[in-house]
């Protein structure tokens, strides 16, 4: 591996620890009653209100069409993300020290896809809260679900819902682009100095 | 139609007339204002905010009234000295200890003056003070929550009246006897007030820190009226100045018998001198009773605390305390100019208004300059601190206060108008008319050392034509008057709650900001508060019953109660565990005896109920919280006396 690879490799695991100290994703909802908004913050370890006590309120707001609460604690994958986070800081560096391409290309590898599984993973989560909803819930649409869009803005009744990366989001794709780029580096140099060394060897 | 017609044209002619004879006589130099003009210069735009908080004095409507400026929108009521049915100030259990006094619980008291907290002579925003006038107390408004989170009763004392005007920064909100009394009070005929009847004056100390008050010391004063009242700044910081008027003591038909005089006076007090007094331990202990009640933020609760004694000083054994200083016709206000200079008087039979120097003042009392001494009080000669009088100003004087560039509005009841004069050459320099028998004027921070002279509000006693009829009782008025250009300029008009005697003003950014939205639930320190819903219960002890009940979007728990039987004292200790700001629950009971309860995101707060019919009875939330707030109710069961109907609460069983 190369130097400016090397290097590259290694902001994209210190990136990781930012994680730590910003959220990774925010959904923000929008309403008559809200024009300041009401929203949440998914970070690896919590769901937070955008504001104080914002997550009770969206519970409160919830309850009516039957939406189980938002409960932190019992969302195992906040317990498990502080970890992967931690994994890829550790690995990463791993790839730095040990400079072998096959492991950078695990390393890579691995980001798109724990970061595709997170992305289906959220996806699933908002799914369950959006469709199973209390069957005796106070405000009942035939046909009607809450799921908040993946990425995007969807009007939910009197809300209109957006669901984006936070800064975190956007510097664990920022890791992924790095390590891409980093690869790319490697693989691009190692092709140029072996087109140019049979050159030399005839000559 | 068609005498209507006639009449219109007859009214025509008239306006003609009257517009000839104004052409005559020279027309008036000041075009008319343009409406449109006006409404640009009041307009905020739907959604934004007013540059100023406003706050009115109710008068005998006993409240604050907080309005925005320039739009003269109501923002709010505050209840301070009245009841206030809608919110239920002083009928929940948190809130009635507030009007307790040494005359027991009093549901309604006369707001005269409302007067901004300050440091260094400048409104700060942080407490709003303001004197009841019949029962003497003064109140203590908290700017963070809107509300009365203190009062004080003033011992020996009637009339309240030159309160609760405060100091420079804030180490005293004074208060003074309109209405001579015995002092003690005493079983005397009414014709012996000469020698029975005592004023007193009274400096009530503010902490710093957390506002709260107490009766520093009182001094005791000649039995006249003592009116209003305006501290020093900046070079006169250190003495208060309070007109009086009666010098003659009547005890009836005051009317005649008080106006006789060709001067009263201005009483002037160096508290300085007072403090220095105390220390020195001339202050004699009096015993008296009097309550001061203070509401804390943790727990929502009032606290009633009787106080036994106060500090008394006498003029007799302090030289140096206290000076009269003659003032033309029973004077009403009184009012230093930010530069602590001059002290304006309003004698509201005067022809004048006489203002009187400080340093004129200070040299008078370093020479001596004395007419006589009553009760050890030295009267002043009048020439030697008068500074000058604004001559033929209009009829009857009354309130002054300052725009900072150098110029004094006087507000004239009798000839309806705002007189401008400039300091120093005391000429007058522009009138407008205000609709109708103004009292007081305002300028934001027009009391202060640092006026936003922008505008004049003219509070008027009569009101007549100025708005649709409303029968015989009417909205009193007040005007908004434009002050930044040469001219003063009308530019609103709008009607008020109750009686604005007094006002302040200032910048909405010194409020705003700061203005709490909750109350947080982990600092609800309320000993019954219920802070989740699983914590709901209903206890018994003996026939008391209490009901710990939480209030959230759109149940209460618990919402069915059973067991409570005729004879029972029940307590619904609600708290509302809302979290969000503007989601207030109210609560209420078929047959309650109280107001409701309406309570803040966070609030814990409590009803009394006594049933006196045996039967099932619904009680609601009162404040349309939600869609579904119509849902938001429950029913509590009362048996007879001695029933064995066992007790019971629940929320969502059965069915």
């Amino acid at each position: 591996m190369h130097t400016t690879s090397k290097l590259l490799v290694l902001v994209a695991s210190l990136l990781f620890v930012a994680l730590y100290f910003v959220p990774l994703w925010q959904i923000t909802m929008l309403a008559p009653q809200y024009p300041e908004g009401i929203g949440l913050y998914i970070w690896i370890n919590e769901i937070s209100g955008m504001r104080p006590n914002n997550l009770e309120s969206m519970n409160i707001l919830n309850h009516y069409i039957g939406m189980k609460a938002i409960v932190p604690e019992s969302i195992p994958e906040l317990r498990i993300m502080p970890y992967i986070a931690g994994f890829f800081i550790l690995s990463g560096l791993v790839v730095v020290l040990r400079k072998k391409r096959s492991l950078l290309t695990a390393w890579l590898i691995l980001l798109v896809v724990t970061g595709s599984v997170g992305l289906v993973d959220y996806y699933l989560w908002g799914y369950d809260y959006g469709h199973n909803l209390d069957p005796n819930a106070a405000i009942k649409i035939p046909g009607m679900a809450y799921q908040p869009p993946l990425i995007g803005t969807k009007q939910i009744l009197n809300f209109r819902a957006t669901s984006l990366p936070h800064l975190g989001g956007y510097l664990y794709l920022a890791s992924i682009l790095l390590a891409a780029v980093a690869w790319y580096l490697d693989v691009k140099r190692d092709t140029r100095a072996n087109s140019q060394q049979p050159a030399s060897a005839i000559g | 139609m068609k005498t209507r017609r006639i009449s219109n044209v007859g009214w025509s002619v008239v306006v003609l007339l009257l517009a000839g004879a104004f052409i005559w006589m020279g027309c008036p130099e000041k075009p008319a204002l343009v409406t449109g003009e006006a409404a640009q210069a009041v307009y905020v735009p739907p959604g934004s905010y007013d540059e100023f908080y406003a706050f009115l004095s109710g008068g005998f409507s006993g409240q604050v009234s907080v309005y925005g400026l320039p739009s003269g929108r109501l923002l709010k009521i505050i209840p301070v000295f009245a009841v206030n049915a809608e919110n239920g100030y002083g009928f929940s259990e948190e809130t009635k200890p507030m009007l307790n006094t040494s005359s027991g619980f009093l549901p309604w008291d006369d707001s005269h003056h409302t007067v901004l907290s300050q440091t260094n002579g400048e409104a700060d925003g942080k407490w709003l003070f303001i004197n009841a006038n019949n029962t003497p107390r003064v109140a203590r408004i908290d700017l963070a929550t809107f509300e009365t989170v203190e009062m004080i009763e003033i011992p020996n004392s009637a009339g309240n009246h030159a309160s609760p005007f405060t100091t420079e920064n804030s180490e005293y909100i004074v208060a003074s006897t309109r209405f001579g009394v015995p002092i003690p009070q005493a079983d005397v005929p009414i014709s012996t007030y000469k020698q029975n009847f005592r004023g007193t004056i009274s400096f009530i100390g503010v902490d710093p820190k957390n506002g709260k008050m107490n009766v520093a010391f009182q001094i005791v004063v000649p039995g006249y009226n003592y009116d209003l009242a305006s501290a020093g700044k900046g070079p006169s910081h250190g003495w208060a100045f309070f007109t009086s008027y009666n010098t003659e003591e009547a005890h009836t038909l005051l009317e005649v018998r008080a106006s006789r005089n060709d001067k009263d006076f201005i009483a002037a007090v160096n508290w300085k001198v007072a403090e220095q007094y105390l220390k020195e331990g001339k202050g004699k202990k009096m015993a008296a009773e009097y309550y001061n009640n203070y509401r804390d933020h943790a727990t929502r609760i009032t606290t009633s605390e009787k106080r036994t004694s106060v500090t008394v000083l006498d003029p007799n054994a302090c030289p140096g305390l206290i000076y009269f200083l003659p003032t033309p016709k029973s004077p009403h206000g009184v009012d230093v100019d930010p530069t602590g200079e001059y002290i304006a008087a309003g004698g509201k039979l005067a022809a004048v208004i006489p203002v009187h120097s400080f340093s004129k003042m200070l040299k008078a009392i370093e020479n001596k300059e004395f007419e006589t001494t009553i009760n050890g009080i030295p009267v002043l000669k009048y020439e030697a601190t008068i500074a000058g009088e604004v001559q033929n100003p209009g009829l009857g004087p009354l309130h002054t206060e300052f725009d900072g560039k150098g110029y004094a509005y006087t507000s004239h009841f009798i000839s309806s108008e705002v007189v401008k004069w400039k300091i120093g050459t005391w000429e007058v320099v522009d009138r407008i008319p205000t609709y109708y028998s103004l009292g007081h004027i305002m300028i934001p921070g027009g009391n202060t050392r640092k006026p936003w002279g922008k505008y004049v509000v003219a509070m008027n006693k009569i009101t007549k034509d100025r708005y649709l009829p409303t029968g015989p009782e009417l909205a009193h008025a007040a005007q908004l008057i434009d002050i930044t250009g040469d001219r003063m300029r009308l530019l609103l008009d709008f009607p008020t709650v109750g009686e604005p005697h007094y006002a302040q003003a200032i910048p909405a950014e010194k409020i705003m900001d700061k203005s709490v939205q909750i109350y947080k639930l982990e600092e609800n320190k309320h000993p019954r508060a219920t802070k989740k819903a699983e914590q709901a219960r209903v206890v018994r002890e003996g026939n008391i019953v209490r009901i710990y009940m939480t209030a959230v979007r759109s149940h209460f728990t618990p919402d069915n109660i059973e067991g409570i039987r005729i004879g029972d004292k029940v307590y619904f200790h609600v708290t509302n565990i809302e979290q969000e700001w503007d989601i207030p629950h109210g609560f209420t009971v078929k047959g309650s005896q109280n107001a409701e309860l309406l309570l803040m995101a966070g609030e814990t707060g409590t009803l009394v109920w006594e049933p006196k019919k045996v039967g099932v009875f619904p009680f609601y939330c009162t404040d349309f919280c939600s869609a579904l707030h119509q849902e938001m109710q429950g029913y509590i069961r009362v048996s007879p006396a001695g029933s064995t109907v066992p007790l019971s609460f629940s929320t969502g069983k059965g069915e």
